[in-house]
């Protein structure tokens, strides 16, 4: 996916925009002419000027032609548009649910959602994702003593 | 000599040995899988070396990803797909070695050269090093003040596709660093309210979510699987290394003393030094026209002048506390949390762990070629690991480990947040390294600047008039404006010979 420089470049702007406008009240050093907001302005002062390049580049861009905005292959393809937002949803999943369902199992729902996207074979699917979950349990768990919940399962080991 | 044994005591400890073999193992196999990177490697392995003493953790890293580094010739040499991207210079070349059906040589010379490029790397290590931190404890604000803008600038100007695009990656990667209340003022900053934010981002989970999970994520959005493996044999490995080591011995020389250099330079890192050097090796060679037809020369070169990157990137990393690739960037946020903080006085006060630090890299180097002879062996099943199974296997590592280091569940959102945003801003042209060595060295730069500033009353005059800050001044600016240099003369010449034509 890729988006015309002009577009990153105004919404550059605007995060320098925000940046100067989130450091407006900080206090100085107490007797001092500087700053905690000194450096921040310093790099939104910079920031602001290369935005301003990329929105001169991608305007003369549009004007040979270019478009606002070009779709990679995969966006065209629905399989794997769906492998990206599954593979974000699974994080999300895994925050979401660790702590009341425990690792082994959100572990091994997360696994078995990914595997079966990606067309593994059921079997292999189901063994693989028991195996690793258990393996990083395992080693995070027993190794180096990580508090990972067991949730809706009793304590095993 | 008591220092020395001090730092074989550390090394030579049967955990730390264990550690050193089972982190090559994981290097050679990471570096083999093409997708997975040697900086992913060095992300994946973050996490687990947050566990461990300082001297075995840093040998996990320095061991994996010499062998990465080494591994990644090995599907780009029979399935023309680089492993790592500091493979890709030469991948053509030994693939077209491969349907010669030189594959073995071409694997050899990988493993051969790659072992002594990295050797001589660390002994320009150990002989610089040192006494560079003897020059370097003299320096104040002012002179650190330049020396990272010198750092920055070079990330940003040597072997950036679009200057632009990696300055503006560096900028947000400050911003990043200016998050919460590590500041001279101990004023917080844009936290949005969120007591997660308080200390900062996190660097772990953070690298995590850059280098391994916008990884992951390309993989996803692939459309173009992978070929297969297409020699089943290999022959004899290291035959004819050594007449090929001393017939190229001057070969092996420049590129060792190329990607050394290379290394030094902040933000140029391994793959960076095997372009230049393959480059090098094309139009400094008897017979240049055999380049590209699956000719030695050039492996022997580039392949050596990667992993001497590795080594060299870590003098300004333990000298300065100024990364010379995203791995030492990495590799100096484990140096914080362990307590080994990186600088000048790290000879002084830490000098048997430093000591340790190069005789790990010596053994890493050394027992690459055992270790990587058998990986080679073993390329066919290596290589045949379906990916469909590794990948969310890794994503799930990623989330634990990312986890593990703080017991906190925000950072397994960072790791999302900054794994989609590196996808993104790769898939736009702009390149992630520079944001990294930003993120790393924002906090000392703004230090150095603030603390300068106070100290000069606010007078820049004095951030030029110290020699070496001078110098150092001089030549950020020599590298700052090289390109606008060039470009003008570029010019210059072109209307030159249109008016000789008009002539």
């Amino acid at each position: 996916m890729k988006l015309n420089d002009a577009v990153w470049g105004a919404l550059l702007l605007a995060l320098s925009a925000a940046v100067f406008f989130a450091i407006r009240n900080f206090p100085n050093i107490p007797g001092q002419s500087i700053g905690p907001g000194a450096f921040p302005a310093l790099i939104a002062t910079a920031l602001a000027g290369c935005a301003v390049i990329l929105v001169v580049r991608g305007v003369r861009e549009l004007q040979r032609g270019g478009r606002w905005l070009v779709f990679g292959e995969w966006l065209r393809s629905r399989r794997h548009v769906t492998n990206f937002l599954l593979t974000c949803a699974a994080i999300v999943f895994y925050v979401l649910a660790v702590q009341r369902l425990g690792f082994l199992v959100t572990a091994t729902v997360l696994l078995l959602a990914l595997f079966f996207q990606l067309r593994v074979k059921p079997w292999l699917a189901v063994l693989v994702a028991l195996a690793a979950s258990f393996a990083i349990h395992l080693a995070f768990y027993k190794l180096l003593r990580v508090s990972l919940p067991w949730g809706v399962l009793p304590i095993l080991y | 000599m008591d220092i020395a044994l001090q730092a074989a005591r550390l090394v030579f400890d049967p955990y730390v040995l264990s550690v050193i073999f089972f982190s090559a193992l994981f290097g050679l196999f990471v570096g083999a899988v093409p997708g997975l990177t040697a900086t992913m490697a060095t992300a994946l392995l973050v996490p687990v070396t947050f566990f461990m003493p300082p001297v075995p953790a840093v040998a996990a890293i320095v061991t994996a990803t010499a062998m990465a580094i080494f591994s990644g010739d090995i599907p780009g040499c029979l399935l023309r797909i680089p492993g790592t991207p500091a493979s890709a210079a030469y991948t053509d070349e030994a693939y077209a070695m491969t349907l010669k059906g030189q594959a073995e040589t071409a694997l050899g010379a990988g493993l051969w050269f790659s072992a002594v490029g990295g050797l001589f790397g660390t002994l320009v290590m150990i002989f610089m090093a040192p006494s560079l931190a003897e020059v370097a404890i003299k320096f104040s604000s002012f002179e650190y003040f330049w020396l990272v803008v010198l750092g920055l600038a070079s990330a940003v100007f040597i072997g950036a596709s679009s200057v632009v695009k990696a300055l503006i990656s560096l900028l947000l990667g400050l911003l990043v660093a200016c998050i919460g209340l590590e500041n001279p003022a101990g004023h917080p900053r844009f936290t949005f309210g969120v007591t997660d934010l308080l200390s900062g981002v996190e660097l772990i989970p953070m690298m995590v979510g850059m280098f391994a999970v916008s990884e992951i994520l390309r993989y996803m959005v692939d459309t173009n699987p992978p070929a297969r493996i297409l020699k089943d044999k290999l022959g004899s490995v290291f035959t004819g290394m050594w007449t090929l080591t001393k017939k190229y011995r001057w070969s092996l020389l420049r590129g060792s003393a190329l990607g050394t250099a290379v290394g030094i330079q902040p933000g140029a890192g391994a793959d960076m030094a095997a372009w230049m050097s393959y480059a090098m090796s094309k139009r400094f060679s008897k017979e240049p026209e055999k380049f590209g037809t699956g000719h030695i020369e050039g492996i022997v070169e580039s392949g050596a002048a990667n992993n001497s990157a590795l080594a060299g990137a870590w003098i300004p990393a333990l000298v300065f506390g100024i990364p010379g690739d995203s791995i030492t960037a990495i590799a100096i946020g484990v140096l914080y949390l362990k307590g080994l903080n990186p600088g000048p006085s790290i000879f002084i006060n830490n000098a048997p762990s430093v000591y340790a630090i190069f005789m790990v890299f010596i053994l890493a180097n050394i027992i690459m070629l055992p270790l990587g002879w058998a990986c080679i062996k073993a390329a066919n099943k290596v290589l045949s690991v379906p990916r469909d199974l590794l990948m969310p296997t890794v994503l799930l590592f990623c989330i634990v480990g990312a986890y593990a280091v703080n017991n906190s569940l925000f950072s397994v959102g960072v790791v999302l947040f900054f794994g989609v945003v590196a996808f993104l801003l790769e898939e736009n042209g702009f390149p992630v390294a520079p944001a990294i060595l930003g993120v790393v060295l924002g906090t000392m730069l703004e230090e150095n600047f603030i603390t300068s500033m106070i100290k000069s009353d606010g007078s820049p005059a004095v951030f030029f008039t110290r020699p070496i800050a001078g110098g150092l001044a001089v030549a950020t600016f020599v590298i700052l404006l090289w390109p606008l240099g060039a470009w003008a003369v570029r010019r210059l010449r072109r209307r030159s010979a249109d008016t000789a034509v008009a002539e």
